[in-house]
């Protein structure tokens, strides 16, 4: 199988591609190195290099915060709750889109991807704009209403590529055994899609948790982690527990990118499959 | 194949009467019913929440705004557009539109060979590999990617560092005096700010790419190699045909992206304003909604155009 993939006449790639594709990797990564060093930066308020020195105080500091920790609460509240509306309204489209066709599907296709492909200022000032005209004040409910709208993408497209690879003969199979359409889903089709689902939630989780730009316009005074950090940006005098937050929320959202990714491995292989 | 839990161990389906099944039985003979049913709840959510608000920010951008009162007043005008071609206004489209475009260009470069490694050539761990550390710096926070860019650019800064220990300051000065890329020092040029939002949207460029790649069927590469074609030629003539529309759905992220940012350029770069600057103020200080709400039809229609461009040249086959 494998040999098969392989057409270049040569087994290696020539070297000039390699220096590109792992310089490329090290440009990705350097700033996100530069992150964890600065952390344990001695110096209050300068960034020179290479550091004066090193230390672990600042960890201490950040964690003694009640803004910082406030913060973090808020957004993963948010997270939680925007997930939460994701899942429920992903699946429910998922299940609509992935077998029938309709007159308007197309759009409502489109309609669920507008909310991410659109940039985010457009979604921000609509909300707000709308918000405004309902006259309802910002708070956490207007935060996550925003985070559950470009969210539900995120869910969307995880469940709906596993059901598409669902064999349809399984729910018939299932049906001709004597179950109902509750207990398919239940038996048959909840243990296909549950890994998938789970995958979903946990990006929406992430887009949420980090998103900054809908949120400036959505939070009024409501500070979630991201917008404490753009504030943070104002105050030179604070920089070391801006930097220690930093690598505390690379390091909050590494983990459930990894286990997403675990999750959905292997049912992705695409290799050779041209559309 | 995975083992499917639902086939392997049959749950042996009790024959139930009551609602359940009665409902069940129901949904399963009126299709359409059971449709609606599913696709009420998210287009309640969309229609009303999404395009309701789109629809709303659309129709004040023809309200008036009067500079006297400060205050808005539902009188539909076309001035708010007419605005929009004011020098000033007319330079903050040619402003960010340029950055867009030139950042989709960087990040093509950029990531065609690292999504072309991964396609081709990485495989076994090395692909996982390269596919985490490509994810992970795409989902890494926003404005911490950010953030490390003005730490990164700050004189002083690992950059500066770097620089004078090659003795290549004075090209680096020289280069900051260029017209259009420079400014007083890196993290006030433009050529700064397009290292950071090449930096945050490369991702979105390389594995739409290295998606496109992959669905290359081998063979086509290996019959273009029996049929006489040196190695260069199969990749001009098949693979990046095949490519490319991977490359347009990346640009439409990259483009998309920094169309529509207002962060970067208020942290890094020279004061010229950006679309997205120009309507976060115009919204937050003055309240100004409708002028607000019409440079925000700027980007829904250059996106627009450019989505059905995108659409023509195949690129919504390659997400």
């Amino acid at each position: 199988m494998r040999s098969e993939a392989r057409y270049e006449d040569g087994p290696r790639a020539p070297w000039w591609l390699k220096v590109l594709a792992y310089g490329g990797l090290l440009f990705l990564h350097f700033p996100i190195l530069m992150v964890g060093l600065y952390a344990f930066n001695t110096e209050e308020s300068a960034f020179s290099f290479p550091l004066k020195g090193l230390t672990l105080r600042w960890f201490q500091a950040a964690a003694e915060r009640e803004d910082v920790l406030g913060a973090i609460k808020l957004s993963l509240q948010v997270a939680v709750a925007s997930t939460a509306v994701a899942l429920v309204l992903g699946t429910l489209l998922a299940g609509a889109l992935y077998r029938r066709r309709f007159f308007g599907k197309e759009a409502i296709n489109l309609m669920v991807i507008l909310p991410i492909a659109l940039p985010g200022i457009i979604t921000g000032i609509a909300l707000l704009s709308a918000f405004r005209l309902a006259e309802v004040t910002p708070n956490f409910w207007t935060i996550a209403v925003g985070h559950a709208t470009f969210c539900v993408v995120m869910v969307y497209n995880n469940v709906v590529a596993r059901l598409r690879r669902m064999p349809h003969s399984l729910l018939e199979a299932s049906a001709d055994l004597g179950a109902d359409g509750f207990q398919t889903f239940r038996h048959v089709v909840m243990p296909q899609m549950a890994t998938a689902l789970l995958a979903g939630g946990i990006l929406a989780f992430a887009l949420s948790f980090d998103e900054l730009i809908v949120t400036t316009f959505t939070a009024g005074h409501e500070k979630t982690l991201p917008i404490w950090l753009l504030d943070q940006l104002g105050r030179p005098r604070d920089v070391p527990v801006t930097n220690v937050v930093a690598l505390w929320v690379m390091l909050i959202t590494a983990v459930p990118i990894l286990v997403a990714w675990r999750l959905t491995r292997g049912t992705e292989d695409v290799a050779g499959s041209s559309k | 194949m995975e083992t499917l839990p639902g086939v392997a161990l049959p749950a042996p389906a009790r024959p139930r009467a009551g609602v359940a099944r009665v409902v069940a039985n129901v949904l399963y003979r009126r299709s359409t019913l059971y449709l609606l049913l599913l696709l009420t709840p998210p287009l309640l959510w969309f229609g009303g929440v999404y395009l309701g608000s789109l629809l709303s920010l659309l129709v004040q951008s023809f309200y008036t705004f009067d500079d006297f009162t400060m205050g808005v007043t539902p009188e539909l005008t076309w001035a708010n557009y007419k605005a929009l071609l004011d020098a000033a206004n007319h330079d903050i489209i040619l402003r960010t539109l340029s950055m867009a475009g030139t950042v989709t260009v960087a990040s093509a470069v950029l990531g065609f060979p690292v999504a072309y490694y991964m396609a081709r050539y990485a495989t076994g761990w090395r692909k996982g590999f390269f596919y985490i550390a490509v994810m992970l710096p795409m989902w890494a926070s926003y404005i911490v990617k950010a953030y490390s860019w003005t730490v990164i650019l700050s004189k002083g800064g690992i950059i500066y560092w770097l620089v004078e220990r090659l003795y290549l300051l004075p090209a680096l000065e020289w280069a900051l005096t260029l017209p259009g890329v420079g400014g007083s020092s890196l993290s006030t040029s433009n050529l700064g700010r397009f290292l950071v939002f090449t930096y945050i949207w490369l991702p979105y460029m390389i594995l739409p790419i290295q998606a496109a790649i992959e669905r290359v069927p081998g063979n086509l590469m290996q019959a273009a190699a029996d049929l006489g074609a040196r190695p260069t030629q199969s990749f001009r003539t098949v693979l990046l045909p095949l490519a490319f529309p991977g490359v347009v759905a990346g640009s439409i992220f990259t483009f998309s992206l920094t169309l529509g940012d207002y962060i970067i350029p208020q942290l890094v770069g020279p004061s010229g304003l950006f679309i997205g600057n120009m309507v976060y103020t115009m919204q937050g200080s003055i309240g100004n909604i409708p002028m607000a709400a019409s440079f925000t039809v700027v980007p829904i229609v250059i996106i627009g155009i450019y989505l059905t461009v995108a659409r023509k040249l195949g690129a919504f086959d390659a997400l």
